[in-house]
C-alpha cells in the first residue's frame, strides 16, 4: 500500500474490505434474528450492511453486484419498516442471499468465479415474490433497477406570481431566446435550510449578464418585522442564449421553498422600470432609515436596478441578511435535541497499517533483548543489587515488559473474524452431505495475536467440514440411534494456561477405532498386531499418509488430510489432539500460544546448553533425592511427585546433547504437565532464572526441530533453545514405552 | 536470489572463492550479504551432521551449515580461524561456515567447464561447474542446492 | 479562504471518496462517521458546508439535520444529503428537516463539487 497507488484504486480496496466486514454484520444480524436474541436495531443494521455495499458498488459500476444487492435492500426496507413479516421461509431466503450476495462481491473482487446467472436470478425471484408478497414468483425477469428512474418533474410544484402579469402563455420549452426574467420570492423555509438568495443570483450570473432588481414592498417595520421571515423579492434579468432547464437547475434546490417563475424575456408586456435613485443604496441605509423615527409611509417601494457585476466569485451582501439575527423567540424548524444513544458510544478506534505494528513490535523485542543484556552486565560488574543504576534497572525492566504487553495488545484480535465464516461454511457443508447442523459457537470474542487469527481459519474449516462429514451421521441414521435428527457442532474458544484453546466438537458417533486402526496398518503406518491405547488410535488420523483419495469424500478432503491440518498447527507452534467417545462424538483441541513473540520462561542448564522451558508449562521444579527416584526397566526413570509418581527425563539426553544419563540427584527436576494434562519431570543440570523472552522462529531461517518450540537471545547475545515440552516428553513416551510402535516420521 | 545464468548480454560475474581444506570453491557474490568470523554456535538437537548450530546476527537466528561437512570432505571441529559467510538462499538467511574467503573473482560464462567425472559424487551434487585459475581447480557451487530438502518448504 | 466540508457517513468507502472529490476541488475535509459524531464534530470543529447520508447506525441523517437545525451556530450553515436517485420520500423528508440540497448516489465528482460549490457561501 504506498501513495504512489491511483487514489481511486485505493479507495477501491478500501471498499472491498468494507464490504467483508459488512457481509459479517450481515450475517451476524440475519443470525442473531434468526435465534431470536436480535434486538430493534438488529433488522436496522442488516438493511444498512446491504445498502452500503449497494452504495459502494454502485460507485464503481459494479453492475451485477448492484443490481442484486437492490433486491435484497428492498426486502430489507419492507422487513425494518413492519410492511412484511419477518418469517421462517423469509429469514431462510435471506441467509441465502446473504450468501448470494457474499459470492457477487467475490466475483467483482476477481476472487471468484462470477454468480451462476440461474442461481442469482433464482434468488432475486424468491426475494422479490416476499417483497411484493406474492405466493408464487414472478416469471424470471431481471430486475433492472440500475436505469436512472425518469426525473420527478413538477413534484415540489410552484405557483406563478401575483404581481408578473404578462402573458399566461406557457412559456417556450427550452428556447434559447433573448434570456429570461426570473423573479424569485423566498419564503422563510427557504433561509431555514440555509439557502442563500447571493449564492442563487450567483450561479445566474454564470449563465449570463444579468440585472437584478430588488422588490422590498413587503418589508413591513422593523418593529414588527420578524427576522426568520422572508419579505423580499427579486426580479433577475437574464441575457444571452440560456435555455429554461438550466436556468431552472439553478434553483433545484429551493423550488419548493419559493416563489419562482421563469418567463422568457421577449414576452413580457411590462419592461423592468429602470429607476435612478441613488446607486449606493444598500441595506443598511435602508435599515437604518426604517430604524429612525419615521414612521413607515405608504409610499411605492422604491425599485432600485442594481447593476449585478459578472461573474462575481465573491457572493453580493445580500438582502439575505436581513434576517440573519435570529431571535431565540423563534424557531422555524422543529426544535429537537440529538436523541440520546440508546446504544453506548462506540469505542474509538483507528485504523494503523499492520506493518507499522509489526515494526514497532520487533523494535521492542530488540528493546527487551538490549534491556536483559545491559542487566547482565551490570550484574556481572559487580554493582551492587541497591545501587541506583541496579534500581534504575529494574524499574527500566518494569517499564520494558509494559511497553511490550501494550504492543503485544495492539495486535491482539478476537476470533470473531474467523467464527463469522463457518456458519455459511457449516450451511454449505450440511447441504452437501444431505446432514442437518447447527453450529453453536461460543468465545468468539477470545483474542489472540492478529497473525495467528489468520491462520486459523483453513484448519477449523477442515475439521468442521471433517465433523459434519465424517462425525456427524445422516438424520435417519441419528434417529435409529435415539439422537435428533439434527447435528450439534460446537465450536469454541478460550484461554487456559496461557494458550488459546479452540474446540470442535460434535456429537456424532464417533472415531471408529477398528476401521482407523485397519486403515494404518494396511498402509503399514504400524505394525499389525500393534497394542495401541485409545487415545493413540484416535491420534493416527493425524499421521501424514494416513488418508488417502478413499478415505477422503469430496467434502472433507479435497485432497487435505489431518496431517496437514497438523502441521499448519504446528508451524503456529501450537498442537492438535482428539478424544473421541464412540457413539457419542468427538472433540478436536487446538492449543495455540496466545502469541508469536514473546515468552514467560526458566532458564535452565543442560549439558553446557541453556535452555528456556515455558513458564506456563511449569507446574513445580524439585531437588531429586536418591530414594525418590526410581528405575523402570532399564533406562526408564521415574521420580515421586506428591502423590504420583512421574517420568522423569533425562533432556540432555533426550536431546542428543549427551550421550550418557548423569545421576539425577546432581541435577533438578522440573515438573511439567502437558497440554493433555499429562505430567512429567524434567531433568536439567541447573536452574538459571526466570526471564521474559523474546521468541524468535526458527523457520524463519531453518526448519522445524522437534524438541525445540522457537529460539531466543539470551543477555549473553548467546541464542537460547525454547523447549517444546510436549514434543519431549511424546519422544520420551515413544522411546521407552512402546518400542514396536514404529510412526512414520 | 538465484545466480543469473543465462543474461545473454552480461557475460560475466563476480564470484567469491573460499576455501575448505586443500579445495577451492567459489559462490555468486551477490548472494553473500557478509563475512564473519566464526563464533560458537548453539547446537540442535535431532538435527543433521552439517548443521553446526544456531547463532545471533544481530538479532536474527542464523543457522550455521558446516560446508566441509556438506560436501563430505572432513569432518574437522571449527576453530577460530574458519570463517562464516552469511548467505541469502532461497528467501533465507543461512551461515556457510568454510575455512577462510580468499578472492573476489571476474568470470566469463565461456570460462566454466562442465563438472568433470573425478569428483566425488558428493561434491558433484553441488557444484555447477569448475575453472581454471592462476593454475588452480576452482569449483562453482550452487547455492539452492546447500539447503537440505525439508517438509518445511513444502509446507 | 479555504473551506471546509463535514462529511457524515458510516461506510468508509463513501467517506474516502467524497474526501477524493473535495480534496482535488481545493476543499479541506473533516469527517465523521454517524449523526451524533457529526453533530459532535461539527461542534467542536465547525465546518462550512455539510454532506450527510441518511442511513446510519446511533442517528441517521435526518436525526443529523434537525440536531443541526435546532443549534443557532448551524441554522444557517448548508447541509447536503446524499440520497439515492428513486428515493422521494426519503429526499422530501431530509428537506423538512432542514436540508439544504441533495446529491445523489452514485455521485458524480463534477455534480458533487458542483453542488458544494452552490451552496456554499
Amino acid at each position: 500500500m504506498t501513495d504512489a497507488v491511483d487514489p481511486f484504486e485505493a479507495i477501491k480496496v478500501v471498499f472491498f474490505q468494507e464490504c467483508d466486514e459488512l457481509l459479517g454484520d450481515l450475517e451476524t444480524g440475519l443470525l442473531a434474528i434468526q435465534s431470536g436474541s436480535a434486538d430493534d436495531e438488529t433488522i436496522h443494521a442488516v438493511f444498512r450492511a446491504v445498502h452500503s455495499v449497494k452504495g459502494g458498488a454502485g460507485a464503481f459500476g459494479l453492475d451485477d453486484l448492484v443490481r442484486f444487492a437492490h433486491v435484497f435492500e428492498t426486502l430489507l426496507d419492507e422487513l425494518r419498516a413492519g410492511r412484511r413479516p419477518c418469517d421462517e421461509p423469509t429469514l431462510n431466503a435471506l441467509l441465502r442471499a446473504a450468501d448470494v450476495l457474499a459470492d457477487h462481491v467475490a466475483a467483482a473482487r476477481g476472487q471468484g468465479a462470477p454468480v451462476e446467472p440461474a442461481r442469482s436470478a433464482g434468488l432475486v425471484a424468491e426475494l422479490e415474490a416476499l417483497t411484493h408478497g406474492d405466493v408464487a414468483p414472478v416469471a424470471e425477469t431481471v430486475v433492472e433497477t440500475v436505469a436512472p428512474l425518469p426525473v420527478e418533474a413538477d413534484e415540489f410544484g410552484f405557483k406563478p406570481i401575483a404581481f408578473d402579469l404578462s402573458s399566461l402563455d406557457a412559456p417556450a420549452v427550452a428556447e434559447p431566446s433573448g434570456g429570461w426574467r426570473i423573479v424569485l420570492h423566498p419564503h422563510a423555509q427557504m433561509y431555514a435550510k440555509a439557502n442563500e438568495t447571493g449564492l442563487l443570483l450567483r450561479e445566474l450570473a454564470r449563465l449570463g449578464p444579468v440585472a437584478v432588481s430588488l422588490d422590498t414592498s413587503a418589508l413591513p417595520d422593523l418593529a414588527e418585522m420578524s427576522p426568520e421571515d422572508a419579505y423580499l423579492s427579486w426580479t433577475i434579468e437574464l441575457t444571452g442564449p440560456v435555455d429554461e432547464a438550466a436556468v431552472r437547475e439553478v434553483f433545484d434546490f429551493v423550488e419548493a421553498d419559493c416563489d419562482l417563475s421563469v418567463r422568457p424575456l421577449d414576452s413580457v408586456a411590462t419592461p423592468l422600470p429602470v429607476a435612478q435613485t441613488t446607486p449606493d443604496l444598500d441595506i443598511a441605509a435602508l435599515l437604518a432609515r426604517a430604524t429612525a423615527d419615521v414612521p413607515a409611509q405608504p409610499e411605492p417601494a422604491p425599485v432600485v436596478a442594481i447593476p449585478f457585476p459578472t461573474p462575481a466569485p465573491e457572493p453580493v451582501p445580500v438582502a439575505a441578511r436581513v434576517q440573519a439575527t435570529p431571535t431565540p423567540a423563534a424557531t422555524p424548524a422543529p426544535a429537537q435535541a440529538p436523541a440520546a444513544a440508546p446504544t453506548p458510544p462506540a469505542a474509538v478506534t483507528i485504523r494503523v497499517d499492520l506493518e507499522r505494528v509489526d515494526r514497532l513490535i520487533n523494535v521492542v523485542g530488540e528493546l527487551v533483548i538490549q534491556q536483559a543484556m545491559l542487566a547482565q552486565r551490570v550484574t556481572e560488574s559487580g554493582l551492587a543489587r541497591s545501587s541506583g543504576i541496579s534500581v534504575g534497572l529494574e524499574d527500566l525492566e518494569l517499564l520494558t515488559r509494559e511497553i511490550q504487553d501494550s504492543v503485544m495488545a495492539i495486535r491482539a484480535q478476537p476470533v470473531k473474524s474467523v467464527f463469522q465464516r463457518m456458519p455459511r461454511l457449516v450451511r454449505e457443508v450440511g447441504e452437501m452431505t444431505g446432514k442437518r447442523v447447527r453450529l453453536v459457537t461460543a468465545g468468539e470474542d477470545t483474542e489472540v495475536d492478529k497473525t495467528v487469527v489468520e491462520r486459523l481459519a483453513e484448519p477449523i474449516t477442515h475439521m468442521l467440514r471433517n465433523a459434519i462429514d465424517h462425525g456427524l451421521e445422516s438424520p435417519d441414521d441419528r434417529v435409529a440411534a435415539g439422537k435428533p435428527a439434527e447435528g450439534t457442532v460446537k465450536l469454541v474458544a478460550l484461554h487456559r494456561s496461557g494458550r488459546i484453546v479452540i474446540e470442535i466438537s460434535d456429537d456424532g458417533r464417533g472415531i471408529n477405532r477398528e476401521r482407523v486402526k485397519g486403515i494404518a496398518a494396511a498402509k503399514g503406518l504400524i505394525a499389525d498386531d500393534a497394542d495401541l491405547s485409545d487415545e493413540e488410535i484416535d491420534n493416527l488420523i493425524f499421521l501424514p499418509g494416513f488418508s488417502t483419495a478413499e478415505t477422503i469424500s469430496d467434502v472433507s478432503g479435497r485432497g487435505v488430510g489431518m496431517d496437514v491440518v497438523k502441521r499448519s498447527i504446528q508451524a503456529l507452534g501450537g498442537r492438535i489432539s482428539i478424544a473421541s467417545n464412540p457413539g457419542k462424538g468427538s472433540t478436536f483441541t487446538l492449543s495455540l500460544p496466545l502469541t508469536l513473540a514473546v515468552l514467560d520462561g526458566m532458564v535452565v542448564a543442560a549439558a553446557e546448553q541453556t535452555l528456556v522451558a515455558p513458564l506456563t508449562a511449569i507446574v513445580e521444579s524439585l531437588t531429586p533425592r536418591v530414594q525418590d527416584v526410581h528405575h523402570v526397566g532399564g533406562h526408564d526413570a521415574v521420580i515421586r511427585f506428591r502423590d504420583e509418581f512421574v517420568p522423569l527425563i533425562d533432556v540432555a539426553l533426550n536431546m542428543g546433547f549427551r550421550d550418557t544419563p548423569v545421576p539425577p540427584s546432581t541435577g533438578v527436576a522440573v515438573v511439567i504437565e502437558t497440554e493433555a494434562g499429562f505430567r512429567a519431570a524434567l531433568l536439567f543440570d541447573a536452574i538459571q532464572g526466570q526471564r521474559q523472552v523474546v521468541i524468535k522462529s526458527l523457520e524463519t531461517n531453518y526448519q522445524q526441530v522437534e524438541g525445540v518450540a522457537a529460539a531466543t537471545i539470551l543477555g549473553d547475545g548467546r541464542v537460547a533453545l525454547i523447549l517444546d515440552v510436549d514434543a519431549i516428553v511424546a519422544t520420551a513416551r515413544r522411546k521407552t514405552t512402546r518400542p514396536e510402535l514404529k510412526l512414520a516420521s | 536470489m538465484t545466480e543469473q545464468f543465462s543474461t545473454p548480454a552480461a557475460a560475466s560475474r563476480e564470484l567469491i572463492a573460499f576455501r575448505i581444506g586443500e579445495q577451492e570453491f567459489c559462490v555468486d557474490i551477490m548472494a553473500v550479504r557478509e563475512i564473519r568470523g566464526w563464533t560458537p554456535a548453539t547446537p540442535l538437537p535431532r538435527s543433521p551432521g552439517f548443521m553446526k548450530g544456531v547463532i545471533n546476527l544481530r538479532g536474527a537466528v542464523l543457522p550455521i551449515i558446516d560446508l566441509g561437512v556438506r560436501f563430505g570432505l572432513t569432518t574437522s571441529e571449527p576453530t577460530a580461524r574458519h570463517v562464516i559467510m552469511v548467505a541469502h538462499i532461497g528467501g533465507r538467511l543461512v551461515g556457510l561456515l568454510v575455512d577462510a574467503v580468499s578472492d573476489i573473482i571476474q568470470l566469463r560464462d565461456e570460462e566454466v567447464q562442465p563438472t568433470p567425472d573425478v569428483a566425488s559424487d558428493h561434491v558433484k551434487a553441488f557444484v555447477k561447474g569448475i575453472f581454471a585459475l592462476d593454475g588452480r581447480m576452482i569449483s562453482l557451487i550452487e547455492l539452492d542446492r546447500i539447503l537440505p530438502e525439508t517438509e518445511a518448504e513444502a509446507a | 479562504m479555504i473551506k471546509t466540508v463535514l462529511t457524515v457517513d458510516d461506510s468508509r468507502t463513501m467517506r474516502d471518496m467524497l474526501m477524493l472529490a473535495l480534496v482535488e476541488a481545493g476543499y479541506r475535509v473533516i469527517q465523521a462517521v454517524d449523526g451524533i459524531d457529526g453533530l459532535e464534530t461539527l461542534s467542536a470543529e465547525g465546518a462550512d458546508v455539510v454532506i450527510t447520508d441518511i442511513n446510519m447506525p446511533r442517528m441517521d441523517g435526518f436525526g443529523f439535520i434537525e440536531g443541526a437545525r435546532a443549534d443557532p451556530r448551524y441554522r444557517a450553515t448548508p447541509i447536503l444529503v446524499l440520497t439515492t436517485e428513486s428515493d422521494a420520500v426519503k429526499k422530501q423528508r431530509a428537506r423538512d428537516a432542514g436540508a439544504t440540497g441533495w446529491i445523489v448516489k452514485p455521485f458524480d465528482p463534477v455534480k458533487l463539487v458542483d453542488a458544494v460549490r452552490r451552496v456554499a457561501a
